[in-house]
C-alpha cells in the first residue's frame, strides 16, 4: 500500500491519488454505479406504483386506450432497443480483448440504434398529438369500453392513461437522451484508444447504465402497449 | 500563540493553498464541508428569520404583522428552507463530510469530483430557492399537497419544485459517496465490527438517501408537469387521487425524518463514549438499532395520513410498524445512558449538547407515539401539538447533535480550540429557548390551536408570549456559537491532534488534518472505543 501521495505517480496512469490500486478503484466505480441504478429503479418505481393503481382502478379505459397505441413501432423499437444493448456487450468485450477497431464500430452501432429508437419514439409521438391524445385542453379520445361498443371510453380515465404514458415513456427517452451523450464521449474515447484491457471502467458502468434504460423498457411495452390485446 | 512564532504552521488542509479558486475548485473533501458549513448555515439563518417573523406574528390573537397570504408563505418557505437546505445536508454533508474518510482511514471519498458536483447542485438550487423566494415565494406548505399546489395555488410552486428536485440530487450523490466509501475504502484492519459508530448512522443515513431521495423527486416532476401541463394524475376533478400523492410524498418525506435524526444519534454516540472515558454499552445493539430505523422507518409513512381517507385497516398497521420504531430508538437512548453509568463524566460543552439532545429527543419520541396512537392522533392532528412534537425531534434533537458534534470536531477542523466556558453557557441558551419556545407548544396543540393559522382566539395568548419569547433566547443560543467559533479561528488558542484524549482514526492525525489526511495509512489492530487504552485528556495534551 503507497505511504504518501508521491509514491503514487504514476505506475497506473489512470489511478486516481486517493485509491490503494485499481482494483479497489474499478470495484467503487462498479458498486457506486449499481447504487445509482438502484435509485433509478425507485425514481420509476414511484410512476410505476402511480400506473398500477389507476390500471386496477381504470382497467377497462386503460385497456382500450392502450389499443390506440402503434403496437407495430412498438415492438420494432423494442428490437432496436435489444440489439443496442447487444453492440454495448459487444463493445465492452471488444475492450477487454484490446481491439479498438471494433470497439469504435459496435460502440457508433449502438449510438445509432439509440437514436433510431428516438426518432421512431418522435414519430409515436407526433401521431399521439394529431390525434389529440395529448392530456391538456384539447384532449380527446374516441373509443368504447371493451365487450360494450355502445358505451364510451371516459374521457378523464383515457387522459390519466395518456399522463402515464405521456410521463413514463418521456422519462425513459430522456434516459435515452442522456444515454446518447455519454455513448457519444466513450466513442471519442474509444477512437483516441484510450481503453485498454487493464482499464476501461468508464465503458463497463455506461453499459450498465444503458442497459438499465434497456430493461425500463422491457417493463414499458407490455404494460402501455400490450393491455388485453387477445381478440 | 507563542507556538506559532516559534514553528511555522505546518503544512495542512487549509493552508496547502490559498485563493478562491482553489476552493471552488476543490476536490478535497475537508475543503468540501467547510463549502457546505458555509452555504447552510446561510441557509439556516434564512430559515431562522422566517421562524423569527412567524413567532411575532403569533405574539398577538390578531393578524396585525403579516396578512393571511404572507403567513403562509412564511411556514412554507421556513420549512422548505430549514428542512431540504439545512437539516438534510447538514450533519452528513459537513461533518460527514469531513469525518467519514478521516474515521476509516482514508484519504478522500470515494469519488472527489461527485463530492463536489452535489456542492455545485445544492447551490444551484439554492440560487433557484432564493429567486423563488425574492420574486413572490410559495403557499403551498412544505408539504406541496395536492389538488391545491397543481390546480389552485397562485404561487411560484414550479419553482420551489425544481429548486428542491434539484437538491435531492445533491443529497442523493452525499449518500452515494457515503455508502461507496464506507464499502470499498476503510484502512486494512478497519473491519465492520470496529467502525465508528458515526459511520454506521451514516450508512443507514445514506441507504434512505438513496432509495427515498428518487420518489420525491418522480413526486415533485409528475406536480410540476401536472401544473404546467394539466396532466390530472393527482386531481380528482380529473380522475386523479390526491391521496396517491399524500402516498409517495411521505415515502421519502417520512423517512426524510431519519436522515435528519441518524447523523445525529452517531454524533452523540461518539460524545458520550468519550466524555464519560468508557467503551460504549453494546456496540452491535447501537450499530444494528441505526439499520433498523432506516428499515422501519420506510414502512410508516402513512401515520401522516390517518385523517386523510385511507381505510381503517391499513391505519391500524401503519399505526402498530410506527410504535416498533420507537424499540431501535430507545435502544439507543438506553445504550448511553449505560454507557454514562459510573463513567467518570465530564461536562464539556459537546457533553452538555449531547445530554440536551438525550432529554429532547426523548420527549420528542415519546410524543411521537402519541401521534402514533390511533384515537389520540385523530384529536390532535393538524395543532400545535404535532409541531411541537417534529420540532422536539429535528431541531432538539438534530440540531443539538448537529451543534454538539460542530463543537466536538472544531479543534480538528479548524486547529484551535473555542473558548469553553462560552460553549457551555451556548448549550444551556440552546436548552432553555428551546424548551421555552416548544413545550407550551404541546399545550396549545392539546387545548386545541390548529397549525398553519396566523391568529388565534385570545384565551392561547399566554402561551404563544412564552412561545416567542423563547424564540428570542434560542435565536441568541444559535448566534453565540457562530460568533465565537469566527472568534477563535484567528484568537483560539491552537489544538493539539486529540484534546479530548478520544478514540477514532480522526484524533491521531494532526489538528487540522493534511490535504492526504494520514502521512502513513493507518492499520487497525484495535477495537473502537478503546478507553481502557486511551489517556486522559490532561495527559494526551502534554504528550500532544
Amino acid at each position: 500500500m503507497p505511504d504518501s501521495p508521491v509514491a503514487v505517480e504514476h505506475h497506473e496512469p489512470m489511478l486516481q491519488h486517493h485509491f490503494a490500486d485499481m482494483e479497489q478503484q474499478r470495484q467503487a466505480s462498479s458498486l457506486g454505479m449499481w447504487l445509482f441504478l438502484a435509485t433509478e429503479v425507485m425514481f420509476f418505481g414511484g410512476m410505476f406504483c402511480a400506473y398500477l393503481i389507476y390500471r386496477y382502478w381504470y382497467f377497462a379505459d386503460f385497456a382500450t386506450a392502450s389499443k390506440s397505441l402503434d403496437i407495430t413501432l412498438g415492438t420494432v423499437n423494442t428490437a432496436v432497443l435489444i440489439c443496442s444493448s447487444l453492440t454495448v456487450v459487444l463493445a465492452v468485450r471488444a475492450a477487454q480483448l484490446g481491439k479498438r477497431q471494433s470497439q469504435v464500430v459496435y460502440l457508433a452501432l449502438t449510438l445509432v440504434l439509440g437514436l433510431a429508437f428516438l426518432g421512431i419514439k418522435g414519430i409515436e409521438w407526433t401521431s399521439k398529438f394529431k390525434e389529440h391524445h395529448v392530456p391538456g385542453a384539447s384532449f380527446h379520445f374516441e373509443g368504447s369500453v371493451p365487450g360494450h361498443p355502445d358505451q364510451p371510453v371516459d374521457q378523464q380515465h383515457a387522459q390519466i392513461f395518456f399522463s402515464l404514458y405521456f410521463a413514463m415513456t418521456g422519462m425513459h427517452a430522456l434516459h435515452m437522451v442522456i444515454g446518447v451523450g455519454i455513448f457519444s464521449y466513450l466513442l471519442y474515447c474509444a477512437w483516441k484508444g484510450r481503453y485498454t484491457p487493464e482499464y476501461h471502467t468508464p465503458l463497463e458502468n455506461s453499459g450498465l447504465y444503458w442497459h438499465f434504460v434497456d430493461i425500463i423498457w422491457i417493463y414499458l411495452f407490455p404494460l402501455l402497449y400490450l393491455i388485453d390485446r387477445k381478440k | 500563540m507563542a507556538t506559532a512564532v516559534i514553528a511555522p504552521e505546518r503544512e495542512n488542509y487549509l493552508n496547502q493553498e490559498y485563493g478562491i479558486k482553489s476552493w471552488l475548485l476543490t476536490v478535497d473533501h475537508k475543503r468540501i464541508a467547510l463549502l457546505y458549513l458555509v452555504s447552510i448555515t446561510f441557509f439556516f439563518f434564512i430559515g431562522g428569520f422566517f421562524a423569527l417573523l412567524i413567532r411575532l406574528e403569533l405574539l398577538t390573537p390578531a393578524g396585525d404583522l403579516v396578512q393571511a397570504d404572507t403567513y403562509n408563505k412564511l411556514f412554507t418557505m421556513h420549512g422548505q428552507v430549514m428542512v431540504f437546505f439545512f437539516l438534510i445536508p447538514s450533519i452528513p454533508a459537513v461533518l460527514g463530510n469531513f469525518l467519514v474518510p478521516l474515521m476509516i482511514g482514508a484519504r478522500d471519498l470515494a469519488f472527489p469530483r461527485i463530492n463536489l458536483l452535489s456542492w455545485y447542485l445544492y447551490i444551484i438550487a439554492g440560487i433557484l430557492m432564493l429567486h423563488c423566494m425574492l420574486t413572490g415565494g410559495v403557499d403551498t406548505g412544505w408539504t406541496f399537497y395536492t389538488p391545491f399546489s397543481t390546480a389552485f395555488s397562485n404561487t411560484k410552486v414550479i419553482e420551489a419544485g425544481l429548486a428542491i428536485f434539484i437538491s435531492g440530487f445533491s443529497s442523493i450523490l452525499t449518500g452515494l459517496n457515503f455508502v461507496v466509501t464506507i464499502h470499498r475504502m476503510r484502512a486494512p484492519g478497519m473491519t465492520w465490527n470496529r467502525l465508528p459508530l458515526f459511520i454506521w448512522a451514516h450508512y443507514a443515513t445514506s441507504i434512505i438517501q438513496l432509495l427515498g431521495t428518487p420518489v420525491i423527486a418522480v413526486t415533485l416532476v409528475l406536480v410540476v408537469l401536472e401544473r404546467a401541463l394539466h396532466l390530472g394524475i393527482f386531481d380528482p376533478t380529473r380522475g386523479g387521487d390526491p391521496l396517491l400523492f399524500q402516498h409517495l410524498f411521505w415515502f421519502y418525506s417520512h423517512p426524510a425524518v431519519y436522515i435528519m435524526i441518524l447523523p445525529s444519534m452517531g454524533v452523540v454516540t461518539e460524545i458520550v463514549p468519550c466524555f464519560s472515558r468508557k467503551r460504549i454499552f453494546g456496540y452491535n445493539f447501537v450499530a444494528m438499532s441505526s439499520i433498523a430505523i432506516a428499515v422501519f422507518g420506510f414502512l410508516v409513512w402513512a401515520h401522516h395520513m390517518f385523517v386523510a381517507g385511507i381505510s381503517l385497516y391499513s391505519a391500524l398497521i401503519f399505526s402498530a410498524l410506527s410504535y416498533l420504531v420507537a424499540v431501535p430508538s430507545a435502544i439507543k437512548v438506553f445504550n448511553w445512558t449505560a454507557t454514562m453509568y459510573k463513567g467518570s463524566i465530564r461536562f464539556s460543552t459537546p457533553m452538555l449538547y449531547a445530554f440536551g439532545f438525550i432529554g429532547l429527543f426523548t420527549m420528542g419520541g415519546l410524543t411521537g407515539l402519541f401521534l402514533a396512537a390511533l384515537g389520540i392522533d385523530v384529536h390532535v392532528t393538524d395543532t400545535y401539538f404535532v409541531i411541537a412534537h417534529f420540532h422536539y425531534i429535528m431541531v432538539g434533537g438534530a440540531v443539538m447533535g448537529y451543534l454538539g458534534g460542530m463543537h466536538f470536531w472544531w479543534p480538528k477542523i479548524s486547529g484551535r480550540m473555542y473558548p469553553e466556558s462560552l460553549g457551555r453557557f451556548s448549550a444551556l441558551i440552546v436548552f432553555l429557548g428551546f424548551n421555552l419556545t416548544f413545550f407550551p407548544q404541546f399545550i396549545l396543540g392539546y387545548l386545541g390551536m390548529p397549525r398553519r393559522y396566523w391568529q388565534y382566539p385570545p384565551e392561547f395568548q399566554v402561551l404563544n408570549v412564552l412561545s416567542t419569547a423563547g424564540s428570542t433566547i434560542l435565536a441568541v443560543g444559535y448566534l453565540l456559537p457562530m460568533v465565537y467559533f469566527l472568534w477563535s479561528m484567528r484568537y483560539g488558542k491552537l489544538a493539539p491532534a486529540n484534546p479530548w484524549g478520544a478514540s477514532g482514526l480522526e484524533w491521531t492525525t494532526t489538528s487540522p488534518p493534511p490535504t492526504f489526511n494520514f502521512e502513513h495509512t493507518p492499520v487497525v489492530d484495535w477495537e473502537a472505543y478503546d478507553y481502557e487504552n486511551i489517556p486522559a485528556p490532561e495527559e494526551a495534551r502534554v504528550a500532544g
